[in-house]
């Protein structure tokens, strides 16, 4: 039952800003941004700078945690996650508008900050994970013989999968919140509506904005949530 | 496309009941430590034997014998089982066909024990019905019923049942070798009673080359065909078997080692008929006897536990065939060699462990 409680209050809450915005007379200025078409274009975007960002952080973090946990160096160790943690560190609107002043604005700046913004989580949880699979785990699996590449294939990702997946789920809420930002240098999304909303003094454009935003960190958040569970190797 | 290793590992895989292991000179001195772990250690362990390596903690035992199955690298020396010097093998093939036991048993979280124990059959390519039968009559013969456990996974057994299927997964594919680093030892003693009981019921069917690592010289004494005592930096002090350690100690190290009641761990060994039984009028009937299948110890024990001063010695028919006393126990002892009691005193002062 418990599973269930988001979507609900998803749909509750979607119902309830429907309502409200139907009781609504809408200006001219409303007009052009609170319709299905707009609506439904700047959420598109808005998805999909999230999932393709999302995407990106776990085919670059995860081979990178797996990388760190094999050096030797100390330095090369303590730089990478040095890196990662000033790009967490900094706010978002920082780091997409010094990206934005150093290279261009547009669709792949706001993705490349975006991947920046939300690299940590999966690279420390993919690390830690690695790092907590039991010693005598990793030994007896060399010493029946399996090489290396099949010890972390076989044994040590599938012990640290669930770990890297919570990973994975945090960066996945990070960027959708910090996707808001990517109406700064034109890479539309949400934050169209919400920046419109605030500057035009239209409140129900920002309420609508913000609302949404909010629903589908808390749907992929529960779609992750759900995967998390699926994907959890039994007996661990 | 056989490399000529592969062929070589494949001939030491094939002598599934014991292959020779022959360590010459192997030294192993880790980095940055200024004495080596493991100083010029030779041994020969025949096809078959059960050789246990018994000595205090840090003396080298554990890097001893990981070097065989190269976990670690010596820094000088060969190691060579039947003929093969295992340095010129790949460290990957030949460790499937050497069963390997830790105390820690590692056995995978995320595989049932029926997936843990197909690992190395896997490895090795077996076919899927090949490998089924396989941990079956392996789980049936670490007596544990392979329709209650084959789909459990590690976390819901008990720590015994867990090092039973250690054992079984170190046995999958059949090996001639097997390491063995205390893999009893975090077991409470009635488990590892019972684990040692059926692991030399195992082995006398088995009869694989076994490097068996202890600290604890009780349990050597009871499993190895040949114990190795050994001291800093793997040392041998002395290499024999059990009855003959506790007979005739080379040296202070090695009674100190043995510790209190050397007298009465021989007696574990020493079987009820080779004491001269005295009359069967001797002994009064009684509910308590000794059978002939006894060690001395047990016979002492029932003397002790009844409080006669002579026990009725009984066949396998339960036929009784003579009677047993403590003077009787100790002219076995003492027939075989005088100075074992002034020998056992010699390690009360000796240096502890
Ligand atoms: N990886 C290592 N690096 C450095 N020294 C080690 C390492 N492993 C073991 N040693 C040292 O080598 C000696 C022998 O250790 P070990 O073989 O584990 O002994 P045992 O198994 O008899 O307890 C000890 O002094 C230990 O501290
Ligand atoms: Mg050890």
């Amino acid at each position: 039952m418990k599973r269930f409680t988001t979507p609900i209050v998803v749909v509750l809450v979607l119902g309830v800003l429907l309502i409200w915005l139907s009781s609504l007379t809408l200006d001219s200025i409303e007009q052009r941004t609170l319709n299905v078409g707009y609506i439904v274009e700047r959420t598109r975007e808005h998805l999909g700078l999230t999932i393709a960002t999302s995407a990106l952080v776990a085919v670059l973090a995860i081979p990178t945690g797996i990388a760190l946990t094999r050096t030797r160096s100390r330095l090369v160790r303590a730089t990478v996650l040095g890196i990662a943690n000033i790009g967490q560190a900094t706010p978002a609107v920082g780091v997409i508008i010094l990206l934005a002043i150093l290279w261009q604005t547009g669709y792949s700046t706001a993705l490349v900050a975006l991947v920046i913004y939300s690299f940590l989580p999966v690279l420390s949880n993919t690390m830690t994970g690695l790092q907590q699979v039991d010693e005598g785990v990793r030994e007896s699996a060399k010493g029946m013989g399996m090489t290396p590449n099949q010890v972390l294939l076989r044994i040590e990702l599938p012990i640290a999968a669930p770990v890297i997946l919570a990973g994975l789920r945090t960066s996945i809420v990070f960027s959708v919140g910090a996707a808001t930002i990517a109406t700064f240098i034109n890479a539309g999304g949400l934050g169209d509506m919400i920046v419109n909303g605030l500057t035009l003094q239209r409140f129900p454009v920002l309420i609508t904005g913000a609302v949404l935003v909010a629903c589908i960190a808390l749907s992929l958040d529960w779609i992750a949530g759900v995967a998390e569970d699926l994907l959890r190797p039994r007996g661990i | 496309m056989h490399k000529p290793e592969d062929t070589a590992i494949l001939q030491i895989a094939r002598n599934t009941s014991g292959a020779q292991i022959v360590l010459d000179q192997v030294t192993k001195t880790y980095p940055h430590q200024p004495t080596s772990a493991v100083e010029n250690f030779s041994m020969t362990a025949e096809p078959g034997e059960l050789i246990m390596f018994v000595g205090p903690s840090g003396c080298g035992k554990t890097t001893t014998m990981k070097m065989i199955n190269r976990i670690i690298e010596p820094t000088s020396g060969s190691i060579r089982i039947d003929g093969r010097d295992v340095l010129s093998l790949d460290p990957n093939e030949l460790r499937r066909h050497i069963g390997y036991v830790i105390q820690q048993i590692g056995l995978f979280p995320h595989m049932t024990i029926a997936e843990n124990i197909a690992v190395v059959p896997k490895l090795l390519g077996w076919t899927k019905s090949r490998i089924n039968a396989r941990v079956d009559e392996l789980l049936e013969t670490v007596k544990l019923d392979p329709t209650k456990f084959s789909h459990r996974y590690p976390k819901q057994l008990s720590g015994g049942q867990q090092q039973r299927v250690g054992v079984a997964r170190a046995l999958a594919a059949d090996p001639p070798v097997m390491l063995m680093d205390e893999p009893f030892g975090a077991t409470d003693p009635i488990t590892r009673e019972s684990l040692q009981a059926e692991f030399l019921r195992l082995q006398e069917s088995l009869g694989k080359t076994i490097i068996f690592v202890t600290h604890d010289f009780d349990e050597a004494v009871r499993l190895g065909d040949r114990i190795a005592v050994l001291s800093e930096r793997s040392q041998i002090e002395q290499f024999d078997t059990p009855a003959n350690i506790l007979a005739a100690p080379a040296n202070d190290y090695v009674s100190s080692f043995i510790g209190h009641g050397a007298a009465i761990k021989r007696l574990v060994l020493i079987p009820v008929t080779e004491a001269k039984l005295g009359p069967i009028g001797d002994a009064e009937a009684g509910p308590i006897t000794v059978s002939i299948a006894d060690s001395l110890r047990d016979a002492l024990d029932a003397l002790v536990l009844s409080g006669a001063p002579a026990l009725m010695v009984v066949n396998a028919a339960k036929k009784p065939i003579g009677s047993i006393t403590v003077e009787r126990i100790s002219a076995v002892l003492g027939a075989d060699i005088p100075d074992v009691q002034g020998a056992g005193l010699v390690s009360a002062s000796g240096a502890g462990r």
